[in-house]
């Protein structure tokens, strides 16, 4: 047990090492995803789709650092992030549509998108954008213009992480103190007093909000291609979108505390691989104990808001 | 067997700190249509849904043939025989008539068979309906016959109606009364839940009327005079304190509305085509029922409705005071701050200046003396008279000059109630107007002699007695005796 534990926190936290390459590479995805399911949720729209929407941003920020190999590397990193954004927020952009124009419910809207976008990957590295040699189910690795910076040398944490970082302050000071913000935080905390007393336009920013939710969802595609992977592979998320809901709820959909969320479930697949390699425990151990722990938190504070709802009734 | 299907005796009930029943009696003879006449909130439903198991009465007794009887649950007095149809169906719209009538059974849903009492009940009664057909497709009529027929496949000999007629054409509720009767001559048992006081009288054998909680009248409807019914319903209350009520004005015309209507989503016409002119200084009181047009009335008023038809003239900011404060008003989650700004939510730009809201919102609280721990405590942790002076005194703070108020006061203590009284007073002497809806009709006459009635989606303007105390005239226009 000792053993196992062991080789859990050496994964994880246990040296330089496995803090800078093992387990913020993999927080940086679940930071920028956790902080799209954060937005939506924020404005009352139950977008369970970045898994969708990171697979769609990896495949534009693809497309962009294939098609511009050879251009300075400052525009190449501007323009993947770009990509990524917009793929990202089209793929949201449909739910939206269906959610604004015919009440389709986006719970169900974005799950299947998700499908649909695993698929479209599928098609796309055996198709389009599939390596000249067109045997692997890939794409051609990125040239060095489109391979993002490593942030310390001989670590393979990459700008990313940074970017995630920016994002996330960004958000927490537009959520807290700017107006358009404020609409998103009263149209997700109450509608209808929104609507009534504020004459806010409840639909329009939901659906902006969404849209933004699925930019920031593409923008971790484009990070895992341009500063992990260099190339687009159909496995390119091991489910990163899905974790984002359990990031951004254990964070009670505060930025901030996003960051923290996405590290500690970063610091949990960093650890139970390593776990995996040294001891022979299935990784699934871990997605147990997380499982186990987001029911206990969430059952928790569901409690706690009763609780407080009927101290003040 | 006795007279009495069913009778209940001295019921009280206790809702929180609200008294809703306090000593109601009302007996239900054998073959006899009985109606069960109050203002709103008078306990009408409430008893009814004692009788039929839905809530369990605090104190007092129920009996069926005389035998007393305890309904813990509504399976338990739909297996005495007794039905009830809510004002608002409890039918599943994505169900047939047939499926939702299997439903109430134990087991197997048997929809053939349901089917075949529905086609049989139809035959018997007249109540004819298609079984195969989709609730949700029906007209409402037809809703509420399903409803009546569900509660006759279960044999039920006493059927409650919750402001049957409050959903129907003339015509239907014509229809509905002849069946009504039928059934009661058939030795079944109908109570009529209504507050249209004249066809009661019309279609009822028994009357019974209840106010505040208790029963005022129990007696035969062909001995009651509409007068009679009318007082029993509105009470012998000490005359309301007149002395400070508005007059009307003719100052500048700060609200009008030209031939202004409103449909709802199904196209039904929820306000008839009005024309109403309110001035600086004036007051204006709007007395009805539920769903007689009064909310989209106040709506239109406050801007937060558009017209279907006509125009409507209103200052630019109008505040508004809506009756459902904690969804329509203010975000419980939202801090005392944060709610101020919500009043600006849709007009703000750029960045929000929270030391300035906060500043706003203090202010507000001082002025309208809001008990809060601070502006940074949640709304939802003020009580609800201090949620009222809050919303009251944001809305006062936004729009000095109109101000749109949907029973204001409900809920509220004495104290409360006077500073927000106070408040929609000080608008109009300050050369404002304001208009407030209340179902406490001594509330309206305290506030002004400006009174409009809405009842049926019309509004008709009362104009005041010689006698400023004389409340019979408003009452008689509020449950539709002179419509």
């Amino acid at each position: 047990m000792t053993e196992v534990l062991l080789a859990f926190w050496d994964g994880a936290f246990g040296s330089v090492y496995a803090v800078l390459s093992a387990t913020l590479v993999r927080a940086t995805p679940l930071l920028f995803v956790g902080l799209a399911v954060a937005l939506a949720f924020r404005a009352g729209v139950l977008n369970i789709g970045a898994e969708g929407q990171l697979i769609v941003g990896a495949i534009g920020a693809s497309a962009v650092a294939l098609a511009i190999p050879a251009w300075p590397r400052p525009v190449v990193i501007v323009l993947m992030l770009v990509a990524g954004a917009v793929a990202g927020g089209l793929w949201a952009g449909i739910a939206a549509v269906l959610r604004r124009r015919f009440h389709v419910l986006e719970v169900i809207s974005t799950l299947m998108l998700n499908f649909v976008a695993a698929a479209l990957i599928g098609w796309v590295v055996r198709g389009p954008l599939q390596e000249p040699t067109r045997v692997y189910p890939m794409s051609e690795s990125f040239s060095a213009a489109a391979r993002w910076p490593f942030l310390v040398p001989g670590q393979r944490l990459h700008l990313g992480f940074v970017l995630g970082l920016v994002t996330a302050a960004v958000l927490w000071y537009v959520l807290q103190h700017t107006a358009a913000g404020f609409r998103v935080r009263a149209v997700g905390a109450g509608a209808r007093a929104a609507a009534s007393a504020g004459a806010v336009p409840v639909a329009r920013v939901a659906s902006r909000a969404f849209l933004a939710s699925g930019m920031l969802a593409g923008l971790a595609g484009a990070s895992e291609v341009g500063g992990v992977t260099w190339a687009l592979y159909e496995g390119i998320s091991p489910g990163y979108g899905y974790t984002a809901i359990a990031v951004a709820l254990l964070a009670r959909l505060d930025p901030r505390w996003v960051i923290v969320t996405a590290i500690g479930f970063g610091a949990l697949e960093a650890g139970g691989a390593a776990m995996q390699r040294s001891a022979g425990v299935p990784a699934v151990a871990v997605q147990i104990v997380t499982a186990a722990v987001l029911l206990s938190v969430l059952a928790l504070s569901r409690w706690r808001a009763r609780d407080r709802d009927e101290a003040s009734a | 067997m006795s007279a009495s299907a069913l009778a209940l005796t001295d019921i009280h009930k206790t809702f929180g700190d609200t008294r809703a029943l306090d000593g109601a009696s009302c007996t239900i003879r054998r073959g006899s249509i009985h109606a069960l006449l109050g203002e709103n909130g008078a306990g009408k439903t409430t008893l009814m849904r004692i009788a039929f198991g839905m809530i369990a009465a605090d104190q007092g007794q129920i009996t069926r043939h005389g035998a007393p009887v305890h309904f813990r649950s509504e399976r338990e007095s739909i297996a005495a025989g007794i039905g009830m149809v809510h004002q608002h169906f409890m039918l599943i719209p994505a169900f047939t008539v047939a499926e939702n009538i299997a439903l109430g059974g134990r087991g197997r849903l048997d929809a053939v068979a349901a089917a075949e009492t529905v086609r049989r009940i139809g035959a018997a009664t007249g109540l004819a309906i298609d079984p195969q057909a989709r609730i949700a497709d029906l007209p409402v009529g037809a809703q509420q016959r399903t409803e009546i027929v569900r509660a006759l496949a279960h044999d039920a000999d006493v059927l409650i109606l919750d402001e049957p007629t409050a959903v129907l054409t003339p015509t239907e509720s014509d229809e509905l009364y002849r069946w009504m009767r039928r059934f009661a001559d058939g030795g079944g048992a109908v109570v009529l839940i209504t507050h249209r006081v004249r066809e009661a009288l019309a279609v009822a054998d028994d009357v019974t009327v209840l106010r505040r909680g208790r029963s005022v009248l129990q007696g035969v409807a062909k001995s009651l005079t509409e007068d009679a019914a009318v007082t029993a319903i509105v009470g012998d209350r000490l005359a309301p304190d007149v002395s400070a009520a508005l007059m009307p004005t003719d100052g500048e015309v700060l609200f009008a509305l030209e031939a202004a209507a409103v449909r709802d989503a199904d196209g039904r016409q929820r306000l008839r085509p009005t024309q109403l002119l309110v001035r600086s200084g004036e007051i204006l009181g709007v007395l009805g029922v539920e769903g007689s047009g009064q909310r989209e009335l106040l709506r239109l008023l406050a801007g937060r409705l558009a017209p279907s038809e006509g125009r409507v003239q209103r200052p630019d900011v109008v505040g508004f005071v809506p009756e459902d404060r904690l969804h329509d008003a203010v975000i419980p989650a939202f801090s005392l701050t944060e709610n101020t700004t919500l009043a600006e939510a849709g007009a703000l730009r750029g960045r929000v200046d929270w030391s300035r809201e906060t500043v706003r919102a203090q202010t507000i609280v001082s002025d309208h003396d809001v008990r809060a721990s601070g502006v940074q405590a949640t709304m939802r942790s003020l009580s609800g008279g201090n949620q009222q002076r809050f919303v009251v005194g944001r809305e006062r703070q936004r729009s000095p000059r109109a101000l749109v108020a949907e029973n204001p006061t409900r809920g509220l203590d004495v104290r409360a109630t006077a500073r927000v009284l106070e408040t929609i007073r000080a608008v109009a002497l300050a050369g404002g107007a304001a208009v407030v809806y209340s179902t406490d009709l001594d509330e309206i006459l305290s506030l002004t002699r400006r009174v409009v009635v809405c009842f049926d989606g019309f509004v008709r303007e009362v104009s005041a007695p010689a006698d400023a105390e004389d409340r019979t005239p408003y009452a008689r226009a509020l449950v539709g005796a002179d419509a």
